[in-house]
């Protein structure tokens, strides 16, 4: 049914959606955390990096990706050095770009589910003999859980879609970063290449739907769950 | 056992008491705004004074002079919110076992079916806080608290967001609990009646100062704590027992120290303990042993002392206790007053339907 090409582009870019929301997880409930529930210096400068991705070309983002990461980037450079690990022309730079563009979403939707949880729960919970960390851990977490989720299948539907910051800082390499939409913008650059893009233009249509009802219905589900409706 | 001295700024408000509760239930009285819950607040760790001493059986839970300010996780006091605050996404069950498995080492833990027993909360241990009742919530709100083994419970207003019959409902339950368990209790309430059934001492407060403090009955006789125990409400407070039970007229007589008092049927046990509230309303006054008149309980006294009002009626405060004071409140209207001559050292004889001391009377 698909061709070997379009399951290499297909599961590549689940490969990299995955690995980019499985690693801005932890960071994003981490920031979340701090924009819902910490006052410090400099708050509104780490809420405006952090939403900078939404509103910045992405190929502005991938240069400046492909500054900090290429190879003599300053991060680029010591990744490089020390682990071996390079950044440009790899998946591992696909899902970093994918990453950093996702990353908004995933904060965003965490830390409104975690601003409504109820704090007076979190002030019971204290009464009750529970420290800070383990009232983090056992009330304000599992009531923000819908929202992670949400989060979590909004960020990865973002991976999937991501093109720019890729092409820009990752390169268009066959079988390793060439992700389902940098595959349809190549088909559309080979002559007589449109029956392809349409195909793999309706694979990604079928992917996002298939990602959003699942969310829509687990987040219900999630919600019925935790008591919450 | 708890003892409290400090002073706070709560916004443009100051709140300066002191005041030392011993055990049993200590009721914390006075209108809204009067800083109650601000000073449980305190109690509990949730809010920080600016300056003075808290103990509970001799450990610091705050010293400003010495910063000792222990985290409401440390400080081990139990708090039942005027709204419940059940965990929402654990069943009762864990609502329940959510503090009690945190009772530090060495401290005994308080046995978690004697609690569920106590509250009746076996049929609701699976199900989830959002498909209980108020009074339910209430209730497994006041065994969450205990099963944290604390040393003191706190209660804010916890019948406040319940109708009258779910409060008559779980006020038996918070008696019952200071029995089994032997806790202490500070209630913080606005409503006399929920403080006479249960406390044993009362602290009033007003604009951020304890006013007054010491046991239910002397603080209710107190004409010049009127304006804040209450106009309407006001009432002398008895102490009885369950005397006879009268089952062809379903009447119950409870003595106490000025006499007997019948009542319309009180479903408790011949013995027991029993205090009312005898409203000034209640309470009407005659020169010569009345004859003639259906009223069921008659006590002679003497006029104390008569009460100061701009209004109609006055409050008289009668003694009908021999050899011991009982002190007795009547709302006679200023004529009455004049043409019966009631002054101080008068002696009279005071009238209170049984109706009027009715079950509402009791909680």
């Amino acid at each position: 049914m698909l061709t070997p090409l379009e399951i290499e582009a297909l599961s590549l870019s689940l490969k990299v959606a995955l690995w980019a929301v499985a690693c801005s997880l932890l960071p994003g409930i981490a920031i979340a955390w701090l924009l819902a529930r910490r006052e410090f210096p400099g708050k509104a400068l780490l809420d405006g990096v952090v939403h900078l991705p939404l509103v910045l070309p992405p190929v502005a983002l991938g240069y400046v990706l492909l500054v900090l990461f290429g190879r003599n980037g300053p991060v680029g450079a010591w990744l490089h050095d020390w682990f071996g690990i390079h950044m440009v022309f790899s998946w591992r730079g696909a899902a970093l770009a994918a990453a950093v563009m996702a990353f908004p979403l995933l904060v965003r939707a965490v830390r409104l589910s975690m601003e409504a949880v109820d704090r007076r729960l979190e002030t019971a919970a204290r009464t009750l003999g529970a420290r800070p960390l383990r009232v983090f851990l056992t009330i304000t977490l599992p009531l923000t859980a819908p929202g992670i989720l949400t989060g979590v299948l909004l960020a990865f539907i973002r991976c999937l879609g991501e093109f720019g910051a890729t092409i820009t800082f990752a390169a268009n390499v066959p079988g390793e970063t060439r992700t389902l939409p940098l595959a349809l913008y190549t088909a559309l650059q080979i002559p007589g290449g449109e029956a392809g893009a349409t195909r793999l233009a309706l694979i990604s249509v079928a992917l996002a739907i298939i990602t959003l009802v699942a969310s829509q219905y687990l987040a219900k589900q999630l919600s019925k769950r935790i008591g919450l409706s | 056992m708890l003892d409290v001295d400090l002073k706070a700024r709560v916004g443009d408000f100051e709140i300066e008491a002191a005041f030392r509760a011993d055990a049993g239930i200590t009721a914390l009285f006075g209108p809204s705004g009067a800083g109650k819950t601000s000073l449980v607040n305190m109690l509990a760790g949730l809010e920080q004074p600016t300056q003075g001493r808290i103990t509970v059986r001799g450990e610091v839970l705050f010293d400003g002079d010495q910063g000792i300010d222990l985290a409401p996780e440390q400080r081990r006091l139990g708090y039942v919110f005027q709204e419940s605050r059940l965990f929402p996404h654990m069943t009762v069950a864990g609502n329940l076992s959510y503090g009690r498995r945190l009772v530090p080492e060495g401290i005994a833990k308080v046995d978690y079916d004697a609690v569920v027993d106590l509250l009746a909360l076996e049929p609701l241990l699976k199900r989830r806080p959002r498909t209980l009742s108020g009074g339910e919530r209430q209730r497994v709100a006041i065994g969450r608290a205990i099963l944290a083994a604390p040393r003191l419970l706190l209660m804010d207003e916890p019948l406040a967001n319940l109708d009258a019959p779910r409060r008559a409902e779980i006020l038996p339950f918070i008696e019952e609990l200071r029995r089994e368990f032997d806790i202490s209790i500070v209630y913080v309430s606005h409503n006399m009646d929920e403080i006479v059934r249960l406390a044993d001492q009362l602290i009033v407060m007003s604009q951020g100062a304890v006013v007054a403090q010491g046991a239910v009955d002397e603080i209710n006789a107190r004409l010049d704590l009127r304006p804040l125990t209450g106009r309407w409400d006001a009432g002398a407070v008895l102490t009885t027992t369950v005397a006879e039970q009268d089952s062809r007229d379903r009447l119950t007589r409870l003595s106490f120290q000025g006499g007997d008092l019948w009542l319309p049927h009180v479903d408790m046990a011949i013995g027991s303990p029993l205090r009312i509230r005898v409203h000034a309303r209640d309470v009407s006054l005659a020169l010569t042993p009345p004859s003639g008149v259906s009223v069921l309980n008659v006590f002679a006294g003497e006029v104390i002392e008569v009460g100061q009002d701009d209004g109609p009626q006055v409050d008289v405060l009668i003694d009908i206790g021999s050899p011991q004071q009982t002190h007795l409140w009547a709302r006679i209207t200023k004529r009455s007053q004049r043409e019966l001559d009631i002054v101080p050292g008068r002696k009279v004889h005071a009238m209170i339907k049984a109706m009027a001391v009715d079950r509402s009377g009791l909680g």
